[in-house]
């Protein structure tokens, strides 16, 4: 191999491949290579997230492409596909690496040299970094990367990447990949024949194999146990749970005051006019609706990337494997749906973690059942007006009961549909299930704070444009077209009578014939067709249509109140407010997380699955409770 | 001769073949299940499975299904 000459300026730069497991310290090594000014994407028409950034080597720089963690080059994942194709330079758009830099970690080298041996097989100049190697010595490990690097015959650089110890040996040699030099003899081609010149590798560079980690050993004596392993996973996750739910609310609160005070200002500052009400209440509203969910997805992905790093998730994900199986999930979708509590939107982002394509799927679609937030004023609302405050019991009060049933109800639907998508829509090639629990680490803070970064930004950027769009749509539906009205008719009657004649409004009566049968009349209908860009929505929406037929009630008593024109009989019977609720407990109503399952799905086929298989149960499961409940009263 | 899944916790074992079909058999000889490879069962999940292996180094957790195809020759009593 002839040197080439240096990169001329004004040529592209290098590009550089980084490959490696999971857990061996590649994304640390990426993040100390390029800072923080990674570009995170999607690779084309994959879900697989690429991360690229350039980084600077005195007067040159690289392109650094940070690979999907992967034990081996035969793939059996989508991930695992997509390093194969960019090694191969298969994938459109995405230039074939000029060299490799392969990451393992001190410790597992036995196993990690598996994968180096597959990767020196390609036709590309490498470099081996050896990361933890403090960890090493504190666990009594020798190893000598000079005799490493003769053995192998390629350069090898040991690095503690989080502190930078090593660092700029690496920056110097990525100036020169040409340089570098290349094995005499690629290693062997069958994996058992390669178990052999790892060991042989080794046997000549490491002249003390490490001990066990000390705090590794202690903990997992704790953490592993039958018992207080799954008393401490209760605890983690109830507190997991807690945090995400409560502690975003401050925020949420007041990113939704700012919205409406910014709303409040435009308004105040602008002609009143179409142009204003768009800016107000499409605009605003419609960045509102995205922005509103940034706190928890921040709060979500922090602990979640903390647990991860430090070494817990993995832990997590095995005490709870067994019982996801039962459903054909894995013990890593868990956290996914338990997120999904506060909301759907980050319980879905947080699907990545599971590896396997088709469980990640069969997550996805069932993580809207499980009983998100913005379920509770739709909830609160009803029940407030509905079930009376009397004790069960003598101390259970029944309005906490319907609530308790109403969650109960949505989880048991999730893993019920769980069971069945698993064995229909995700039913693939059998993929071996495996999962390593790294040692416990204190992930360093950087690590944390450019994940949780590539979450909220590609969150904002994708999935924001797709709710900024539709809420326009809906705002355009709910206010369009404008009926003439008597100048002096009070601005509650205006508010009333043009939402009965927008599109939204003749929706509603038009959809009257398909939710009859539930009990549901047009102004739910109304409140059905709004409830698309958030289902909190329908409480505004039934204020306004109610907020001038009876003046001076509040909205529960104006519900409490309503009796249909041409029955004389009350709107909200009890078998008409059960099959409400039950309908909130199963239907999609929320672009945003349609636009993540688009998003997270690489297509608007899943959306429109999840969205239709939901409003069918919806609409058969309030139908079923509307029979029932009529029935027995 | 045994199959993985049916060492007790702290067993020691030594892999003798991996009988599975690809792509299964190809991904667990490459997270180091290789013949040779020496294998400790350190733990099992609270409901009996899956169960924590220790070999080359790392920790690595299977399900009892791909424990099943992997035999292996006891090294204790």
């Amino acid at each position: 191999m002839t040197a080439s000459a240096p990169a001329s300026p004004g040529a592209a730069p290098l590009r550089l491949g980084l490959l490696g497991s999971p857990n061996s310290g590649k994304t640390t090594l990426f993040n100390a290579l390029t800072g923080l000014r990674a570009r995170v994407g999607n690779y084309p028409g994959v879900t697989v997230e690429r991360r690229e950034g350039r980084a600077q080597l005195g007067p040159t720089s690289v392109d650094v492409i940070d690979l999907p963690g992967t034990y081996s080059l035969a793939p059996v994942s989508p991930d695992e596909e997509v390093v194969l194709q960019v090694l191969h330079g298969e994938v459109p758009g995405v230039a074939r690496p000029d060299a490799l830099v392969l990451v393992a970690d001190a410790c597992t080298l036995d196993r990690s040299l598996l994968l180096v041996a597959q990767a020196l097989r390609l036709d590309l100049p490498a470099l081996l970094v050896v990361t933890m190697m403090d960890e090493l010595e504190a666990r009594g490990g020798r190893l000598d990367t000079e005799r490493m690097s003769q053995a192998l015959g390629i350069p090898v650089v040991g690095v503690v990447g989080h502190r930078g110890i090593g660092m700029a040996e690496v920056k110097r040699l990525l100036r020169q990949p040409h340089n570098w030099d290349r094995p005499p003899l690629p290693p062997p081609e069958s994996s058992s024949d390669r178990a052999g010149w790892a060991d042989s590798v080794l046997s000549v560079a490491r002249s003390q194999r490490p001990g066990s980690h000390q705090a590794t050993e202690a903990l997992d004596r704790v953490v592993l146990h039958p018992v207080a392993g799954t008393v401490l996973f209760a605890a983690v996750m109830i507190l997991f749970f807690q945090l995400i739910f409560t502690a975003a609310t401050p925020a949420m609160d007041w990113i939704d005051g700012a919205i409406g005070s910014l709303a409040g200002a435009v308004r105040g500052a602008l002609p009143a006019g179409f142009l204003t009400d768009l800016l107000a209440d499409g605009v605003i509203a419609g960045v509102g609706s995205v922005v509103i969910f940034l706190p928890q997805i921040v709060l979500l992905f922090t602990v979640l990337h903390f647990l991860e790093d430090a070494g817990y998730m993995a832990r997590a994900a095995f005490v709870v494997d067994r019982a996801m199986g039962r459903v054909g999930l894995e013990g890593r979708a868990f956290v996914s749906l338990l997120s999904s509590y506060a909301c759907a939107v980050p319980g879905i982002m947080a699907t990545r973690t599971v590896p396997s394509p088709t469980h990640r799927l069969v997550t996805i679609l069932v993580s809207p059942l499980m009983t998100c937030s913005a379920r509770l004023p739709v909830y609160a609302l009803l029940i407030a007006a509905f079930v009376p405050s009397t004790t069960v019991a003598g101390f259970l009060g029944l309005q906490g009961l319907v609530l308790l049933g109403l969650y109960l109800l949505g989880t048991l639907a999730a893993l019920a549909a769980a069971a069945v998508l698993s064995r229909t829509v995700g039913r693939g090639r059998g993929l071996p299930f495996y999962l390593e629990l790294p040692p416990y680490r204190v992930p360093p803070l950087r690590l944390v704070v450019s994940q949780v970064w590539g979450a909220a930004s590609a969150f904002l950027k994708r999935a924001g444009s797709i709710i900024l769009v539709t809420s326009i749509v809906l705002w355009f539906l709910l206010h369009f077209p404008k009926p003439d009205l008597p100048p002096d008719l009070p601005p509650q009657d205006a508010a009333r009578i043009e939402l009965e004649h927008s599109f939204a409004g003749r929706l509603g009566h038009a959809l009257e014939p398909a939710i009859a049968p539930l009990g549901f009349d047009w102004k739910i209908g109304v409140g059905l067709v709004a409830s698309l860009a958030a289902r909190e929505v329908i409480v505004a929406t039934l204020a306004q249509i109610y907020a001038a037929q009876d003046e001076g009630l509040s909205l529960r008593e104006a519900l409490q109140r309503d009796v249909d024109p041409r029955t004389g009989e009350k709107v909200f019977d009890a078998p008409t407010v059960a099959a409400l609720l039950v309908f909130f407990v199963f239907a999609l109503q929320c672009m945003s997380t349609l636009a993540v399952i688009r998003r997270e799905t690489a297509s608007w086929r899943w959306p429109a699955f999840a969205f239709g298989y939901l409003l069918v149960l919806a609409w058969g499961a309030s139908f079923l409770t509307h029979r029932i409940v009529h029935a027995v009263t | 001769m045994q199959t993985l899944d049916a060492l007790v916790v702290g067993g020691r074992a030594q892999v003798v073949s991996v009988e599975a079909t690809e792509p299964i058999r190809g991904r667990l000889l490459d997270l180091g299940f290789v013949p040779g490879t020496e294998v400790r069962l350190r733990s099992r999940a609270p409901l009996g499975d899956p169960a924590v292996y220790e070999l080359r180094g790392s920790r690595m957790c299977l399900r009892r299904g791909e424990a099943q195809q992997i035999w292996v020759q006891r090294l204790d009593g």
